[in-house]
Parts: structure tokens; C-alpha cells; sequence
């Protein structure tokens, strides 16, 4: 009697921890972009669906590379991929969140929304030009505000990253200079400066060394209360990040009839317009060989989509207006398992 | 005295004590025979087993970088470019922090080792050397990332604010050298990351020394004091020259150490894929790029080209400690501590 | 003769240079002393407020809300204890073949020369090795890759312990042994090892101090998981990997976990070196 007791308390604990085990997480990699909203969904769907997402926020170079391998559900990255490239790799993509990425510095004195640049400014800061704060050309643009003669210290990114790529495609958009050395990319030759991992690395750099400049997306900004900078956008006005700013630069884009839906949001016309706004994209497989966590990937966008906008908002992201989530559940039809049958 | 063992078959059971290997014997000395011979080839197949890891190392990684090395071929290793969108790659900034920052722990280390080695063994009193020896070697035994996370948010702080102006100020006038010290003092870099491998490394060469030290016969010490030597004197004229061989190989297993360092210098180095006249600078390190890099790299290329990147420190570093061991083995042959 | 020796010029400047020397010894025994206070202090005082239970029990956290390092931990002794258990019997049956049959032949020397050299290599092209073999052929990450990159951290130090212990077993155990009528595989299992048994296992708690530190072996095999898991086939979280990701972030409430776990990991590993050396003593 004591025994088979016992062998069913066994069992029961060998289910219950079979189960958890499948109920397993899904699990995703890419962008340090969107990670902190990311984040904050995954706690919420898993305290709703009890369904756990496993992101690793190993910049978008790892994101696309782990989805090519096959080593992860889905990849995230804030470089949209080509057409040829989506085709290549079997892969389909959708935006997720749009946010914007700012400039961000540490300077004596110097605190959020203090100073302003404009894109030239910056591609020369970032060519090695403009060496020093009390440079002429920064002073110009900056009347009444007191500039330390403190070196510039450059902060640029030593990961894979879509971050990167909004940053290098606005810098190049600007300066001719800056597009024919160093270009655009998710991974460039910075002609100098200190590179960090992640937007988290940029930012940790930025908090620590004086006299430094960098780029982090906003959120990241804004939770570690850094002294961004005012920019002026293509109307030739100057914007503050706000989501308001950068729903504005979203406002134009014409998701449905792009490829790949492989809109670039950055230097967008528009007086409210912030100049480096953008998206970040899923990459999934269009042929599925686990549909099941297939599924679950579409079921927790899905929710994310209907209960994720303040969130979001909350963090200063701007969530996919409604028209273009309908595009995106229009996109999902194209999933399939390996028998050719979509997943929804 | 094994192969004694090996080839004697006893049979208790017999009257007179004597081997006879023609007759049929009892299951159990069968028995033992047989496990005898799968005890042995057992733990010789696990001996080859960790034989064969170096190589199997070695080839995976050249498997691995082949790509690479195909394309870039030799000059891979002095090219500085290192640019991921054309997919140009070298291996030459990578290399030169790692021999730079290694370079600036072996002067830092050295002299610092040396004088903790002859005060342990000189000078410190016989109830003192166990307690102090103990926590130099936990120097040792705390993980590199505990390193690279004080190095990051205490040490570089402390050296951006307080020391590297004042370096600055002083050697970086000196007309040559102080082109080593210039550029703005951001905390971390190539010299963060070197001192902080310094004191990695003291840990391991003090050992050796202390070892090789404690080899040195009393009966040369003693003769050199009988003569009226002070014991600085001693040191340097007989107890050195004497453990020559193995203080050498001791700084080569440091310096095997400090090249292979990963995460306290991915911390500090500041990550910036060029090279720079000032240790001020940011840089890189073949282990640092790697940490850095390896799991984001998109392309074929791209990967083989960081595992060629190991496969050149592994390379490196195990000629360094077949070097330090050599070394070592001959000092020992001399004292008969050899097997 | 004193007083004629002490006026001797010559030899003032060598007391005086003996003198110099020596306090400089003290002085960089001082040196290396000074870092290890100055970083233990650190550990203990920004890592002392994180070292709370909730540590222990609740999850790692997204940013910005309360959390603790329980799935860390739970990996990092998940693929500790299975990386020690590959490792150890390969370690300890090599160092037996080293130590007991290596008397003639090119084998043994051979190992042992590989097996210093081993000891040395740089983790991360372990890191890098077990990637190649494993987890580009399986086509994920996994625990079971972490724990294999440990092992092959854990069984040079295993081997060398072993053959260094079972060197200093004295023949006249072994030998007694045999002229009782053991074979030669009873006499290493039921004497040298018995004989060597402290040796054997300070030289395993030295190899578990070790890996328990380790972070470049695990960034490319087990990766990291933000919830907690016991499936060793795919990414599971661990303390040096967790601590490399907090640290580098520029989260507050991350960096007080960061601490918390650098302070856990430190105290561990001093903790397991002392015992270690207060064992092989006895």
C-alpha cells in the first residue's frame, strides 16, 4: 500500500515536472533595442498564459545569425532584411515596436535636452573631426549653453546591431562624407572610439566616462536618466524623443505595399518628425519544423498586439498602429508547417 | 615493480609457492587476470583520451577557421582592417592588445612577484609564511569576471579621476615615453586591462618562485652569508642565478595566463578595433573580440574569421606553456624531482 | 674589528642596499596584498546588502523589477555538478594510468606534458572548441554543453592532482599488497586510492572551485535563460553569465544582483580553496 503510494507521488512529481518542462518557454534572440519592452511583455503574458519567453538580447547580427541556424524560435533585429536575403534564408519578418534612437552624452553640467545637434554634427563628431565640447561647430549650434574643453569621447557599438545600423543609415543619409568611410551596417569600422555591447554597454560607457557621446534607443535613456540631446530633423526643426516624435516619423511609411515590409523610418519628412526613428522587425521561418513553438511565438505577438500598447508607452515606444497589425496577421498566413499547412 | 606484478601469476592454492602458467587455473585468478587487463586499458584509453584533447582542439579550431584562412591566407595576421561589412578581416589589432596588454602585466608583475617570493622565503617569519602564501594565492582563486567587475566600476573610476592625469602630468612629459600616456583618461583601456592581468598573474609566478627559491641548497646560501654576504646579496648572486631556469619558466606560465585572460579584460579593454600609440586607448584582445563578437557574427566569414582568431591564441599560448613547462621539467631533472 | 668593519664605506653602502631591498620585498608583498583586501572589501560591501534570501528564491528579473539570482544558481550547480561528474572518473582513472603504469613508454609523458599545458589554455578556446564540435552539429545551445566545457576544464586539474597524490603513495603499501596475493588492480583501487583519498578529493573540490567561476566557457554553449529551467538540452541560466550580462548593463537594481552574485561566487570559491588545503593537510 506504502509503496504504491509512494509510486504514484513519484509519478505525479515526474508529470508535473515533464509538464513544466513542456510548457516550455519559446525561446527568442536578437535586438537590445526593443529588450525592455520585450521583457515587460514576457512577464505579463507569463503571468496571464503561464507560456515563459526566453529572449536573449544579444544585439541583431546574433539575432539574424541564431534564426539562420535554426538554434532559436524566432530572431529579432532592427535591420530589416532584404527581400533576396528573406528569400534565401526561407525567412518572413514583421515589425513588432517602432522606437527612436538618440544621442546621448555625459558633460559637466550638460542635462537632458540641453544641447543640440544636427546630423552633420554628429557624422563629424563620429569621422574624428570635431574632437573637443568647446569646438566652434558645436558651440554654434548651441548658444548660452557653457562647454567644458573635455575630449569627446566617442561611444559606438562592438556588437552586431540594428541600433547601429538606424544610426550608421541616418549618418549616412546626412553626410556623404560619413557614407563613403565608414557607411551603414549593423557592424561598421568605426574610425575610432569605445565600443559597448548592447545598447546596455553603450549606455553603461555613457554613465561612466566624462566627456562621452553615444547612441542608445531611448528607452535605455530614459531609465538610466542620461543627458540626450535635441536633433533637427530634415524640415530643419529641432525635435525632442518623445513617443509623439516618433509616431510622427512613423506616420508616413507605407507598410503594405513594401517587400518584406522592410520599411526605413529614419529622415523622415515631417516638422514633428524625429530623425532616427525605427522599427523593430521578428524573423521567423516560413516553413516551420516545430509548429507548435511556432504557434506559441504567433500566439504571444498576438497578445502582445492587443495588451501591449501602454506597456510600451510606458517605456516610450511607439506600438504598431492598429491598420498595420492587420497587415502583419496577413503576413502570418504565409507561415506553414512542414507539410505546407499555415500555422493559423 | 609493476611489471613485476604484471607478469607473476600466484596460485595460492598450490604446496610449493611456484608460477606455473601451462596449468588451468581457479575462476577467481582468471577473473583477475582479466580485470587486470581491462583495469589497465581502461585508464590508458582515458590517458590517451586526454592526450589527443590538445589535438582535437587544434584541429576543430583550423576545421572551423578554414574559411579564413582560405581567403586571407598569411597575411591575416598583420592586416589591421577589420571590417565586417566588407568582409575584410586581420588579425593584427587583436593580436597587438593581446601582446600589449600581457606585455604590460609581465613588467608590473615581475618585479612585484620577485619581491613577495623573497620576502616569503628570506624574510617573513617561519609562523607568517603559510597565512601570508595562503592569501596571495587567493589571488589566484578569485574568477576572472570578479576581476573585470571591479576593474569596470572601481578600479577604472578611481584611475580615470585620480591617476591617469596624474600620469599625465609627470611621464607623459618625458619627450618619448609620454607619447605611451596620451589622449584623454577615459578609466578603462589597453593599461587598465594590463594591470589588472598583473595582478592576475602575480599569484602564479610567485609560486614558481617560491618553489624554485626553496630548492636553492642551504649549503650555497649558507657559504655565501659565511663569507659576510647580506642577504640581498645572497638572493641575487646565488639564489637567482641558481633557480635561473626555473623564474623563467615560471614568468613563461604567467604569461601563458595573462594572453588566454578573457573576461577581466573584456570588461576594461574598451573595445574599439584599433591600435593606438597611447596606453590610454581603447583596444582589443583576441579573447575580448571573441566574448565580444562570436555569438553576433553573421557569415561565414565572419565566424571562421574569430575562430581563427582562437586558433592563433591557441596556438600562442600553448607554445608559451610548452615553453614554461620545458623549463620547468629541466630545473626539476636537476634535483631529481623528476618521476 | 666590528667598529673597523661598520666604518667601512663599502660596506654601509651594501647594508644600505640590503636595507633598501628588502623593504621593497615588503613593500610589493604589501602591493599584493593591498589589491586582494582592496577587491574582497568591495565584494563583500557592494555585494553584502544583495546577499538576501530572496536572492536564493526569486528569479532574474527584467529590468526595473524586484528579482533574485535562484535560476542562476540553480544552472551554474546544475552544470557544475555535471561537468564534475564527466570530468572527475576521466581525470582520475588518466592521473592512475600517469601514476601507476606510466613507468615505461611514451604515453604517460606525453599526457603529462599535455595536461600542464591544458591546465593553462585559455578557457574560451574551449568555449570555442565544444561550439564547433557540439552545438553547431546539435544547432542549439545547450546545458549539456556548458557542462561539457567544464568537464574539459575540470579534468586537467582532476589528472594532475591524481598522479601528484598517487606519486606520493609509498611502494612499500602497493608491494605489501602484492605479496598478499592482490592484482595489480586491486592493489590501486583498494590501497593507493585509499591512501591517496584526501589527495584525490582536494584535487576535485579544486576543480569544482574552478569551474564555479568560469564565464567565457558558457558564453557559446549554455548561452542564458531568463526563466528557470532543469531541461539540460536547451540554454539554461548561470551565475558568471548572468553576472557578465548585469554588469555590463546600465541597470541599478542589475548591478546590485551583479554583486550579489560575484560576492556568492567569491565567498564559494575561497571557501572550497581553504577547505581544500585544511583537508590535504590532515
Amino acid at each position: 500500500m506504502r509503496i504504491s503510494k509512494a509510486l504514484a507521488a513519484l509519478a505525479v512529481a515526474a508529470t508535473s515536472l515533464a509538464t513544466s518542462a513542456l510548457a516550455a518557454d519559446i525561446t527568442g534572440a536578437g535586438a537590445t533595442f526593443p529588450y525592455p519592452v520585450y521583457a515587460k511583455w514576457a512577464e505579463a503574458y507569463k503571468k496571464a498564459t503561464g507560456v515563459g519567453l526566453n529572449y536573449q538580447s544579444i544585439g541583431s547580427g546574433g539575432g539574424i545569425k541564431q534564426i539562420e541556424a535554426k538554434t532559436v524560435d524566432f530572431g529579432a533585429s532592427d535591420m530589416p532584411l532584404s527581400p533576396e536575403d528573406l528569400e534565401k534564408n526561407g525567412l518572413m519578418q514583421f515589425p513588432a515596436i517602432m522606437g527612436g534612437v538618440v544621442p546621448v552624452v555625459k558633460l559637466e553640467g550638460i542635462g537632458p535636452g540641453q544641447l543640440h545637434f544636427t546630423g552633420g554634427l554628429l557624422a563629424d563628431i563620429y569621422l574624428g573631426k570635431v574632437t573637443k565640447w568647446n569646438d566652434a561647430e558645436i558651440a554654434k549650434l548651441n548658444p548660452g549653453v557653457k562647454l567644458p574643453a573635455t575630449d569627446i569621447t566617442v561611444v559606438h557599438r562592438s556588437d552586431g546591431s540594428g541600433t547601429n545600423f538606424l544610426w550608421t543609415n541616418y549618418l549616412s543619409q546626412v553626410s556623404p562624407e560619413f557614407k563613403e568611410k565608414v557607411g551603414e551596417g549593423t557592424s561598421v569600422k568605426w574610425p575610432s572610439g569605445v565600443g559597448g555591447k548592447g545598447n546596455e554597454g553603450v549606455a553603461s560607457y555613457v554613465q561612466k566616462i566624462d566627456g562621452a557621446l553615444g547612441y542608445v534607443e531611448y528607452a535605455y535613456a530614459k531609465q538610466n536618466k542620461l543627458a540626450y540631446a535635441l536633433m533637427q530633423n530634415r524640415n530643419g526643426k529641432y525635435v525632442s524623443p518623445t513617443d509623439e516624435t516618433f509616431a510622427a516619423a512613423a506616420s508616413n511609411a507605407d507598410w503594405k505595399g513594401t517587400p518584406g515590409m522592410r520599411v526605413i523610418l529614419t529622415n523622415q519628412p515631417g516638422d514633428k518628425a524625429w530623425p532616427i526613428t525605427g522599427a523593430s522587425y521578428i524573423l521567423m521561418h516560413v516553413k516551420q519544423e516545430k509548429p507548435e513553438n511556432g504557434r506559441e511565438v504567433l500566439k504571444f505577438y498576438d497578445w502582445a498586439f492587443k495588451n501591449g500598447a501602454r506597456m510600451a508607452e510606458e517605456l516610450d515606444y511607439v506600438p504598431m498602429p492598429a491598420n498595420v497589425v492587420q497587415t502583419i496577421h496577413a503576413s502570418w498566413k504565409k507561415i506553414t508547417d512542414p507539410s505546407g499547412k499555415p500555422l493559423v | 615493480m609493476t611489471a613485476v606484478l604484471d607478469n607473476v601469476r600466484f596460485r595460492a592454492a598450490d604446496p610449493p609457492a611456484i608460477a606455473l602458467e601451462s596449468a588451468p587455473r581457479p575462476p577467481m585468478l582468471r577473473n583477475n587476470a582479466l580485470m587486470d587487463a581491462i583495469f589497465r586499458n581502461v585508464t590508458r584509453f582515458f590517458a590517451f583520451l586526454v592526450f589527443s584533447l590538445l589535438a582535437a582542439i587544434l584541429v576543430s579550431l583550423v576545421v572551423g577557421a578554414a574559411p579564413a584562412l582560405r581567403k586571407f591566407g598569411l597575411p591575416f595576421l598583420w592586416t589591421a582592417d577589420w571590417d565586417p561589412v566588407q568582409e575584410n578581416f586581420g588579425a593584427l589589432v587583436p593580436i597587438v592588445g593581446t601582446l600589449a596588454t600581457s606585455a604590460i602585466a609581465l613588467i608590473i608583475a615581475i618585479p612585484v612577484s620577485f619581491g613577495i617570493a623573497v620576502f616569503l622565503t628570506e624574510l617573513s617569519p617561519v609562523w607568517l609564511r603559510r597565512p601570508l602564501g595562503t592569501a596571495i594565492e587567493m589571488l589566484a582563486a578569485i574568477p576572472s569576471i570578479i576581476y573585470g567587475m571591479w576593474g569596470l566600476f572601481v578600479f577604472a573610476p578611481v584611475f580615470q579621476i585620480w591617476v591617469q592625469p596624474l600620469l599625465k602630468k609627470t611621464v607623459g612629459q618625458v619627450p618619448w615615453i609620454g607619447s605611451l600616456f596620451a589622449g584623454p583618461p577615459i578609466g578603462i583601456g589597453m593599461l587598465t586591462a594590463g594591470i589588472i592581468l598583473a595582478i592576475m598573474v602575480i599569484p602564479f609566478i610567485t609560486a614558481v618562485m617560491r618553489d624554485v627559491f626553496e630548492i636553492v641548497p642551504a649549503m650555497l646560501k649558507e657559504s655565501a652569508y659565511g663569507l659576510g654576504s647580506t642577504t640581498w646579496e645572497v638572493v641575487w648572486h646565488v639564489v637567482l642565478p641558481y633557480a635561473k631556469v626555473g623564474v623563467i619558466g615560471g614568468i613563461m606560465l604567467g604569461l601563458g595566463r595573462a594572453l588566454g585572460e578573457t573576461m577581466a579584460v573584456t570588461f576594461v579593454i574598451g573595445n574599439a578595433h584599433e591600435i593606438s600609440r597611447s596606453l590610454f586607448a581603447p583596444g582589443n584582445s583576441i579573447a575580448s573580440a571573441l566574448a565580444n563578437e562570436f555569438t553576433e557574427a553573421v557569415g561565414d566569414l565572419y565566424t571562421s574569421s574569430l575562430i581563427e582568431l582562437g586558433l592563433i591564441l591557441f596556438l600562442i599560448t600553448t607554445i608559451v606553456l610548452a615553453c614554461s613547462k620545458l623549463l620547468l621539467l629541466q630545473l626539476a631533472k636537476r634535483e631529481g624531482t623528476v618521476a | 674589528m666590528s667598529a673597523v668593519v661598520s666604518e667601512n664605506p663599502a660596506y654601509r653602502r651594501r647594508k644600505r642596499r640590503n636595507a633598501v631591498m628588502l623593504s621593497l620585498s615588503a613593500v610589493a608583498l604589501a602591493f599584493g596584498l593591498f589589491w586582494l583586501a582592496w577587491i574582497v572589501g568591495v565584494l563583500l560591501w557592494e555585494g553584502g546588502t544583495a546577499l538576501r534570501p530572496s536572492l536564493f528564491v526569486q528569479m532574474t528579473p527584467p529590468p526595473g523589477s524586484d528579482g533574485g539570482l535562484a535560476n542562476a544558481i540553480f544552472g551554474s550547480v546544475l552544470m557544475a555538478g555535471a561537468g564534475t561528474l564527466i570530468g572527475t572518473p576521466i581525470g582520475i582513472l588518466a592521473g592512475t594510468y600517469l601514476a601507476e603504469y606510466g613507468r615505461r613508454g611514451w604515453l604517460a609523458p606525453a599526457t603529462r606534458f599535455i595536461n600542464d599545458v591544458l591546465l593553462s589554455a585559455p578557457s574560451i578556446v574551449i568555449g570555442l572548441f565544444v561550439y564547433t564540435v557540439f552545438v553547431a552539429k546539435v544547432g542549439h545551445f545547450s546545458a549539456w554543453a556548458g557542462a561539457l566545457a567544464l568537464a574539459i576544464i575540470v579534468i586537467p586539474v582532476v589528472v594532475r592532482t591524481t598522479d601528484d597524490m598517487l606519486k606520493l603513495v609509498p611502494h612499500s603499501l602497493r608491494e605489501a599488497a602484492a605479496a598478499l596475493g592482490a592484482p595489480t588492480w586491486k592493489v590501486i583501487t583498494m590501497v593507493s586510492y585509499r591512501a591517496a583519498r584526501a589527495g584525490i578529493v582536494t584535487g576535485v573540490l579544486l576543480a569544482i572551485a574552478r569551474i564555479t567561476g568560469e564565464t567565457a566557457p558558457l558564453l557559446f554553449t549554455a548561452l542564458n535563460n531568463q526563466f528557470w529551467s532543469s531541461d539540460m538540452n536547451h540554454p539554461m541560466a548561470n551565475l558568471p553569465v548572468v553576472i557578465f550580462q548585469f554588469a555590463m548593463s546600465p541597470y541599478d537594481d542589475w548591478h546590485r544582483l551583479a554583486w550579489g552574485g560575484a560576492a556568492l561566487i567569491t565567498l564559494f570559491v575561497l571557501a572550497i580553496n581553504i577547505a581544500a588545503r585544511a583537508l590535504f593537510r590532515k
